[in-house]
């Protein structure tokens, strides 16, 4: 088994929080996993990518080369990652703020969801859209496993925030059931 | 669920492993893409009764070190190439005055600014040579998250039993990747503290069979002298042209001679392979891969991985792959490591495989300059 | 006398200074201050730069330690954060503590660690042979400012005063008495002081300056002190070339080893 997964949007999003969220959930279901990033000089705004491969054998080569799973979170990350993609991939845009353009011919599942908006209306947190983000990736994938990712959420947030993170969990793995 | 497995930071593992090793002197100054490691050090020294303190410099924090030692502490850094280059003439005080000291350099693309946030494995020359004049030193490139903590670990027991600076070069790959760890079933890592046993009246720069001296830190009843000039036993200067032979093939006999000891080399399906990757840090992951996607091709290739980077074992290289049809080294700058190695190797079919653009050499690039190179060479065997 | 000299000289003499020369001043005035405070000398952590006034160490039985050119401060700074019980005393020239050594200069005042910084000020690089140093005082000639110095100097003391020092004085090596008061004052102080000492360099200073001989220069400074008190007195074009000795400055503030050692309290209770 080998999983490849790339997260990409604007710096300040959460984005490499969310591969690493992945990633030890990934770990705690007995799998390998590697979580790499690049990052640019600046800590908000600009574009960010954090990355991850799981594999039920040793991982040498940590970066994604082909990723199953892309997130795209904003246009200019959209732009510079879509063509990345494995034949028959899974593409996760935000529905309001990414149009997936040049995809004409190509086999790719394209899922447009409303990330951002659910993350800002409905859980009233915007900083949660990474865990949204999150939680729409396993609902398309069963990558991992739920009990793994509420494991993951609790070692990465404090008390007070963990229940509107799982929260913001299973809202995002329920947009990718619908 | 596995219960003891946890996601970690090179970085982060590199801070372990000081506290692990017993360090308890951190002087350093803020550089990506070291910093986490002096984060976790700030978040953890005190709480551990340990000093941490944020130098004006580089240059002052590998001084502080450097007191800090003298007095009878493990100090390290955490720095990179800008910093590390700053830190120079204080390496090499560091080596002639014989203080133990660990650098934990980060690499990040140079020259200069370069890079600051991609990695190139820039500084192994530097790490070698960055100093005026002879000296030797011990210099280790861990390939994992994991290895990065045992080389930490070991970086300081090879400081503190050879009494030398000790360089930690790790590619920013490793530093920034996150992967699980778990040593909850590993032996205890075995901690070496510097040897103070002597007999007789203190000479504090004369060494036994070991051609490491004894180290009695300043400040506990043996009133003495250090100074970088070059001194002999008695530690004041001398230029006497018989002793500074003496201080100099000291000096670097002490390492050069226990070449055996210190210079770590992992071998992965060796033995049958005609084609050999010698590798280091993030690199030999990649080299990895492309030795297993050779094999499926039917290309018996294997990796001579280096986990020291200096002292560099010419005899050892040489005598494993003579006799290889191709030795390929992959290298994340434009030919550094691959000079000496192309040294060792004698008559052997050489082939550097050269990238420096901030990115990680992938698994493929170094497959395809193989597969080109054996055809040119007269097709797979 | 002789009795101090036995107790802190190594007397691996003969030394490297030549005739005339303030720094054996210094050290003399050094050790009588150390009979005078009645450290053990094994307490005693005398550390120095790179100079002619910076191969002290070398002389002096105490541990000692012979850095590189402008980072004593450094060393010492490690040194005395791990081990508090030692008297750090930091021995440096010049261009040493104020040119190359400026930025740890700086710093060690401003974190106001417990040790006592004494800077030989002889105008100008002695051991390289008399180039300008950042205390040369303007129009100074030098073999680097042959047509005299256009750079203008720092005051020592304003600058350690400015940077947070918590006690400044200035001596010179005409006053030897007066120096060793101050060395001891220093030492007594809790927190970074720092002591100018003025000294004499016939060869690379006073030969470039009018003043070739030992003589001239001790006269130069005999004629040219005048103490914090008469200054107080004179007006700034009185002061113009006076060399101002005495204490400048003294004030209490925390110590960054108090602070340290609160800090490492505080997150052990934080456990």
């Amino acid at each position: 088994m080998k999983f490849e997964a790339r997260f990409s949007g604007t710096g300040g999003q959460g984005i490499i929080r969310c591969a690493v969220l992945l990633a030890e959930a990934a770990l705690y279901d007995g799998y390998q996993a590697a979580q790499s990033q690049v990052y640019g000089p600046e800590s908000r705004g600009g574009s960010s990518q954090g990355e991850v491969v799981i594999k039920d054998e040793a991982i040498y080569y940590p970066k994604v080369t082909c990723p199953d799973v892309l997130l795209c979170l904003s246009q200019e990350a959209y732009n510079k990652y879509a063509a990345d993609i494995v034949p028959n991939g899974i593409l996760i845009i935000d529905s309001d703020f990414v149009q997936p353009t040049g995809l004409e011919g190509a086999s790719v599942n394209v899922h447009a969801l409303p990330i951002l908006e659910t993350a800002k209306t409905r859980l009233n947190n915007e900083l949660s859209a990474n865990v949204v983000a999150l939680g729409a990736i396993v609902g398309l994938t069963h990558i991992v496993s739920d009990a793994a990712v509420e494991r993951a959420l609790a070692n990465n947030f404090k008390a007070k925030a963990l229940p509107g993170n799982i929260t913001a969990y299973h809202a995002g793995y329920e947009l990718a059931s619908k | 669920m596995t219960s003891n497995v946890r996601l970690m930071q090179g970085n982060e593992a590199c801070a372990l492993g000081a506290i692990k090793a017993g360090a308890s002197f951190f002087g350093g100054y803020p550089i990506t893409p070291s910093t986490e490691i002096a984060e976790y050090i700030a978040r953890e020294f005190p709480r551990l009764g340990r000093y941490f303190m944020q130098m004006e410099d580089e240059i002052a924090s590998i001084g502080a070190m450097i007191g800090a030692s003298m007095v009878g502490h493990k100090a390290f850094t955490a720095t990179s190439g800008p910093g590390f280059s700053l830190m120079q003439e204080l390496i090499g005080y560091a080596a002639v005055a014989e203080v133990p000291l660990v650098i934990i350099n980060v690499m990040r693309f140079g020259p200069s600014t370069g890079l600051p946030t991609m990695p190139q494995s820039g500084d192994i020359m530097q790490a070698r040579w960055g100093t005026h004049g002879d000296h030797s030193i011990i210099a280790l490139s861990p390939s994992s998250v994991t290895e990065a903590y045992y080389a930490t670990i070991r970086a300081f027991n090879l400081a503190e039993q050879y009494r030398t600076p000790v360089i930690l070069l790790m590619d920013e790959k490793i530093g920034h990747l996150r992967e699980g760890f778990d040593i909850s079933n590993d032996p205890e890592p075995e901690i070496i503290d510097r040897n103070r046993e002597h007999q007789g009246a203190y000479v504090p720069f004369a060494a036994g069979e070991s051609g490491v001296p004894p180290f009695i830190p300043l400040g506990q009843g043996e009133r003495y002298h250090f100074t970088g000039l070059t001194h002999g036993e008695n530690g004041f200067y001398t230029a006497d042209p018989d002793k500074v032979t003496a201080v100099m093939q000291r000096l670097c006999g002490k390492i050069e001679d226990h070449v055996d000891e210190i210079a770590e080399i992992e071998l992965v399906d060796f033995d049958d392979a005609d084609v050999t990757i010698i590798a280091y840090g993030a690199v030999a992951r990649s080299a990895h891969d492309a030795l297993l996607a050779l094999r499926k091709k039917g290309v018996k290739a294997g990796m001579l991985r280096l986990k020291t980077i200096w002292p560099f074992h010419t005899a050892k290289v040489r005598e494993l792959c003579a006799g290889k049809r191709l030795v390929a080294m992959p290298e994340m700058n434009m030919g550094q490591l691959s000079m000496i190695v192309r040294g060792a190797l004698g008559n052997t079919p050489f082939l550097p495989i050269n990238q420096a653009n901030g990115q990680l050499i992938k698994p493929h690039t170094i497959e395809d300059a193989i597969l080109a190179e054996l055809a040119a060479m007269g097709g797979a065997r | 006398m002789e009795a101090v000299y036995e107790k802190y000289f190594r007397g691996n003499l003969p030394h490297i200074w030549c005739p005339g020369c303030g720094n054996g001043i210094v050290m003399s005035a050094i050790a009588r201050a150390l009979d005078k405070l009645n450290y053990p000398q094994d307490d005693v952590l005398f550390i120095s730069g790179i100079g002619c006034s910076s191969r002290m160490s070398g002389y002096m039985d105490l541990n000692t330690v012979h850095t590189a050119h402008g980072r004593a401060l450094a060393f010492a700074t490690g040194a005395k954060v791990c081990e508090p019980r030692l008297h750090v005393f930091v021995l440096m020239g010049d261009g040493d503590a104020a040119a190359i050594g400026g930025n740890h200069f700086i710093h060690a005042c401003r974190r106001n660690i417990d040790m006592t910084a004494i800077v030989i000020n002889n105008s100008i690089y002695g051991m390289t042979g008399g180039q300008f140093s950042p205390l040369t005082p303007t129009g100074k000639r030098a073999t680097t400012a042959p047509y005299g110095s256009i750079d203008r100097a720092f005051n020592l003391v304003a600058l350690a005063e400015g940077a947070g020092a918590t006690y400044v004085a200035r001596g010179d090596v005409f006053h030897a008495v007066q120096l060793t008061n101050l060395i001891v004052e220093a030492a007594e102080h809790k927190g970074f002081s720092v002591v100018e000492a003025v000294s004499t360099c016939p060869v690379s200073f006073g030969r470039y300056n009018d003043m070739p001989e030992p003589a001239d220069m001790m006269l130069w400074l005999r004629d040219n002190t005048v103490t914090v008190q008469q200054a107080a007195k004179m007006s700034e074009e009185e002061l113009a070339d006076k060399i101002i000795i005495g204490k400048h400055y003294e004030t209490e503030a925390v110590e960054y080893g108090d602070e340290m050692a609160r800090l490492l309290a505080r997150a052990k209770e934080a456990e």
